[in-house]
């Protein structure tokens, strides 16, 4: 579980994200919804730490992660991964490289195990046969899926999604979906991620927080999301529940 | 941000440079590759500005010593000094500064905007030690190198030049380029080349990890980097020769 404590985080003199009190559960995909600038990304990284919040506390199980050295952070981070909104591969690396990267890092596995988990983990995404090419050779969803298998190479405890399917089409945004979402069930991850896609909140949201100008305005699941009394999450939603009328 | 703002996250960016690697087989991997991309990938640019200049001094110093009191030899010794105390030394630099410094400030930059480098502090690898380190000690190991070569090949263009336009006689030139010759100047020369590469690797490195934005501000951080380096090395270059040589 990951708990948020009543997070403010600002930038220069504009405040970004003013007091987030939330909690992130175990096991399931925790989903972080709002507007474009609402403060989604922001929330995300000073989540994960690579911004410094300016009050409040962050808590991975029940343990602080604010104030920690730099040695105790960098070992709290072997159990996290991210997927960051542009895949964020290294480009200089071959798929198999970039997957194996963090256990060439971090394990003292022989070659022949790294190799070994690093094919289990492309298998596990569907990529099959690309090990030899190079980020810029394959395609955007294919990208995301080796982000996907990099991420879960350490078996991590958190997982952490900055809007995962942005910029592909309905049907490859709904692999990934059910990827991560799988992938969630699969090892208990506390997966956390960031959308503003309507098609993964209901396919794959259990627990739903919105976020509006930096404020946390509505939590819940994907039952109880529409008639919410919460007008701004109305609106948000608002186009995706037109359609919805329209057809039926 | 002010420059003194930017000398103290240089400093602080630096020690965080400066710290111990996670596997010392990567890294040293990365050190052989940064010297092939760094060192030997400059190799043909040395030559060619080297043959050239080393060419040129020789014609102009011999066009400007014609008195007939001065020996021709005079002409081969000032070529060899002018070259090992300063062509090779400095000029090189600056133009590595522009090929390999702006090579390392765009690669790191293009690493900053699409978010590799958070993913490497996400997995907990110090990104400034992985990234960086390698490049400034493979430049630090190349750039003396290249200078030697440098040296060799700019005597070797005085040698051509003079020999071909019947300036400077074969005799005279091997004579010219014996005479009183100071070890001390090699030294100090590769020293000062040393700092440089230092110099141009992490100031490249620095304005490349500090990018924010998009695809401009990664040309953008080259530029900065190229004139920044650039200016730094001519100032480490006054404030060494006064120390040393005078
Ligand atoms: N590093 C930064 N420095 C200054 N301001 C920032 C920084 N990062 C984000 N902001 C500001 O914070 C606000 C929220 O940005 P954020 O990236 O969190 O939005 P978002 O909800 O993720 O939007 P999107 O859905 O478009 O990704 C924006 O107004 C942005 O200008
Ligand atoms: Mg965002």
């Amino acid at each position: 579980m990951i708990e948020a404590i009543n997070v403010v985080k600002s930038f220069g003199e504009r405040t970004i994200l003013h007091g987030i009190d939330a909690t992130f559960e175990t096991g399931k995909t925790n989903l972080i919804i709002g507007k474009s600038g609402s403060g989604k990304t922001v929330l995300l990284k000073s989540l994960v730490g690579l911004y410094d919040i300016d009050s409040g506390d962050i808590r991975y199980d029940g343990r602080s992660t604010c104030n920690l050295g730099m040695k105790q952070k960098n070992l709290m981070r072997q159990e996290v991964g991210m997927l960051f909104q542009g895949s964020a591969l290294f480009d200089s690396m071959t798929v198999e490289d970039n997957v194996r990267f963090p256990l060439d890092m971090f394990t003292d596995m022989t070659l022949e195990e790294r190799r070994e988990r690093a094919n289990f983990c492309l298998h596990r995404v569907n990529i099959i046969n690309s090990n030899k090419l190079y980020p810029s050779e394959i395609s955007g969803g294919m990208q995301k899926r080796v982000a996907i298998a990099r991420a879960i190479a350490l078996n991590p405890k958190y997982l952490f999604c900055d809007e995962p399917n942005s910029g592909l089409d309905p049907v490859t945004a709904a692999v990934i979906d059910d990827l991560i979402s799988e992938i969630t069930k699969e090892y208990g991850i506390t997966t956390i991620m960031n959308t503003h896609d309507m098609n993964s909140v209901f396919s794959i949201g259990e627990k739903i927080i919105f976020i509006n100008e930096g404020r946390k305005a509505w939590e819940g699941s994907s039952d109880t999301i529409v008639g919410s009394d919460c007008e701004p999450l109305d609106e948000f939603i608002s186009t995706t529940r037109n359609i919805v009328t329209k057809l039926k | 941000m002010s420059p003194i703002s930017h000398i103290g996250r240089y400093f602080v960016f630096m020690t965080r440079v400066c710290r111990q690697p996670l596997k010392w087989r990567i890294f040293g991997n990365r050190i052989l590759d940064e010297i092939e991309k760094i060192g030997i990938d400059s190799i043909g640019i040395v030559t060619i500005i080297s043959f050239f200049v080393g060419a040129v001094v020789c014609i102009q110093t011999a066009n400007n010593l014609g008195n007939p009191l001065i020996p021709t030899s005079t002409v081969a010794y000032a070529v060899r000094e002018c070259i090992i105390l300063e062509f090779s030394p400095t000029i090189i630099c600056l133009v590595l500064a522009g090929k390999v410094g702006s090579n390392i400030s765009s690669e790191i930059g293009t690493m900053r905007i699409t978010e590799q480098i958070d993913a490497l502090d996400i997995m907990g690898v110090n990104s400034a030690n992985h990234l960086v380190a390698p490049k400034v000690i493979a430049m630090i190991l190349s750039v003396p190198v290249l200078v030697i070569y440098s040296i060799a090949i700019g005597i070797i263009g005085g040698y051509v030049a003079g020999e071909y336009t019947g300036l400077v006689p074969t005799d005279a030139f091997f004579e010219g380029i014996h005479f009183i010759f100071k070890p001390y100047y090699v030294a100090y020369s590769l020293f000062k080349s040393t700092i440089f590469g230092f110099i141009i690797a992490s100031i490249a490195s620095y304005c490349g990890y500090y990018t924010h934005g998009g695809a401009l501000e990664v040309g953008k951080s080259s530029t900065t980097a190229v004139v920044i380096s650039s200016i730094v090395v001519l100032m480490f270059n006054l404030i060494i020769t006064q120390l040393l040589l005078s």
